[in-house]
């Protein structure tokens, strides 16, 4: 077994993704994940790769729309305001099919909002990432180490699907180290294999323009024919859905929570477990697509409330929650928002006050 | 087991050196699972800093707690702001050359070390966090000393020259809160 380190989550995951072939990342500055763009600057170049700051984020997203519409590995990574300003470039690669990967280390919102860290952007991330109608993978690590493994495996998907992949990480989960074991460096014979598969994707003015993939909507027609196409994507993502179902064979309580929530979570259902109250969790791995199916087929006979844990207010993830569940039991809220960080006893103290009004 | 321990004091007392220092030997020389959380914000120059360590053998959830096992405080602010997270039975240690406050809780242990004071004592005044660091093992016995040499022999790898004077600052605290438990 490969030895673990002890490792920041911004920097875990920046270094997941150079062993993952990254050779291109384009960002601008903004707390609290500057220590990827800070990494990536000394690192790529070690590996011939090409670190570029961006004079806004705007610039940086569409760099990455070029870069990755040349078959490399490319990256980008930004936080919550930030992430917003990516909007369009996203909406443009996703419309072109380009396959890049981005990192979203939330803070606190709406607006400038506060530089500590929420799960504030759940909506924007799995809805509505920029304008028309997209979808992407969206990846919710709740440790250093589920954030290494899905940087990794993100370029993956965005090379299967020709569609950007969004990791959606908090500042908890960037700001904090941990004991953490990297993967291996992908060799340039993988990586130019990876490549060839995208050598029909050339740019207007070159000899193979006419194939040109990575021209957004309408530009040379058929965009009816192109959201057709992407929409089956969207739909053959059933396979790729990702859910941890924790202590749930007997669970009576069930806690709904993604990320760092899940992870505050799972210590308090052991803590209840110890008390005798049979609790469990789903905790949804890949955010988008959801594991709507987890919830539905709940034994509502036995099941007698969820408790969803955010650190957002409102609470965002509970829609798709209640989408599923259908009223058929009560849903507790226990969150947190503005930066302030939910504890174990927080969730504890929450989790109780339903159990006593619904066991 | 998990324990919870805030780290709190001035910028440059080395309280996140402090606190990364205790982690990662913990991560390296053990199978313990543990984070380091750094309070992060906008700082000045004097201004407060702080840091969580959580050591535990199971999984651990938050890696902040506001119902400390352990909390080191460096300086008076910290004291103040600090004090009420520590749960009852808890370890407070002290800077006694700084922080000269009546405290007035009686369900807590608490340890003082004139820890800024002994390290212009052995001409070593950086060393104030390695020798608080030796207090707090000491005590608690939270890590074997062994993780904590060898961390500190790994972070001055690159300047051997520093790796003696600073073992010896961290053994001294490790004897201070060795007498302190006992007594």
């Amino acid at each position: 077994m490969a030895e673990r380190v002890f490792m920041k989550g911004t920097e875990a995951m920046a270094e997941a993704a150079v062993r993952a072939g990254c050779r291109f990342f384009a960002g601008y500055p903004i707390t609290p994940q500057n220590e990827i763009p800070e990494y990536m600057a000394r690192r790529l170049p070690e590996v011939g790769g090409s670190f570029v700051q961006g004079e806004s984020e705007i610039a940086s997203v569409n760099m990455l729309y070029g870069a990755a519409s040349t078959g490399i590995r490319a990256m980008s990574s930004s936080s919550s305001c930030g992430i917003s300003l990516y909007s369009e470039g996203v909406s443009y690669c996703a419309s072109a099919r380009i396959p890049m990967v981005y990192i979203n280390v939330q803070r606190g919102g709406p607006g400038i909002g506060a530089i500590q860290p929420s799960q504030q952007d759940y909506n924007q991330a799995t809805k509505a990432s920029g304008n028309g109608g997209f979808r992407m993978i969206v990846l919710a690590p709740d440790s250093v180490q589920e954030c290494v493994d899905m940087v990794y495996e993100a370029f993956d998907y965005a090379e299967r699907d020709q569609n950007p992949v969004l990791i959606l990480t908090d500042g908890v989960m960037g700001t904090m180290m941990e004991p953490v074991v990297l993967p291996p460096m992908k060799s340039d014979e993988e990586l130019s294999k990876c490549r060839e598969k995208f050598l029909p994707r050339a740019i207007i003015g070159h000899p193979l323009g006419q194939q040109a993939t990575c021209r957004p909507g309408s530009v040379g027609g058929g965009q009816e024919e192109k959201n057709i196409a992407a929409s089956k994507l969207y739909k053959s993502w059933e396979k790729d859905i990702k859910v941890e179902e924790f202590m749930m064979d007997d669970a009576e309580i069930v806690f709904a929570a993604y990320g760092i929530s899940a992870r505050i979570s799972k210590v308090v259902i052991r803590e209840l477990r110890e008390q005798g109250i049979k609790a469990g969790m789903i905790r949804p791995i890949t955010i988008s697509p959801f594991p709507y199916k987890s919830f539905e087929n709940l034994d509502f006979a036995r099941v007698k409330g969820i408790v969803n844990v955010e650190m957002s207010i409102p609470a965002q993830m509970k829609w798709d929650v209640e989408y599923a569940v259908k009223g058929r039991c009560p849903i507790k809220e226990v969150l947190r928002s503005g930066g302030q960080l939910l504890t174990n006893n927080q969730v504890m103290d929450g989790a109780l006050e339903f159990i006593k009004e619904v066991l | 087991m998990e324990r919870n321990l805030m780290i709190a004091g001035f910028g440059g007392q080395g309280v996140m050196t402090m606190g990364k220092l205790l982690a990662e030997a913990t991560a390296e020389a053990t199978d313990l699972n543990v984070t380091f959380f750094p309070s992060y914000g906008s700082a000045m120059r004097g201004g407060t800093a702080n840091c969580f360590v959580v050591i535990s053998d199971k999984e651990i959830g938050a890696p902040v707690s506001y119902n400390l096992e352990d909390l080191i405080v460096m300086n008076g602010p910290s004291l103040h702001a600090f004090l009420p997270n520590l749960k009852s039975g808890g370890n407070l240690f002290i800077n006694s050359t700084i922080v000269k406050d009546e405290i007035e809780r009686d369900d807590i242990n608490i340890i003082e070390a004139p820890v800024t004071q002994m390290a212009i004592d052995i001409k070593n005044e950086r060393a104030l966090n390695l020798i608080m660091l030796g207090v707090y093992v000491g005590a608690t016995n939270a890590v074997p000393e062994d993780v904590i040499i060898k961390g500190i022999e790994h972070k001055f790898a690159a300047k051997e020259r520093l790796i003696a004077p600073n073992v010896e600052a961290f053994r001294i605290g490790l004897e201070i809160g060795r007498d302190k438990s006992k007594a």
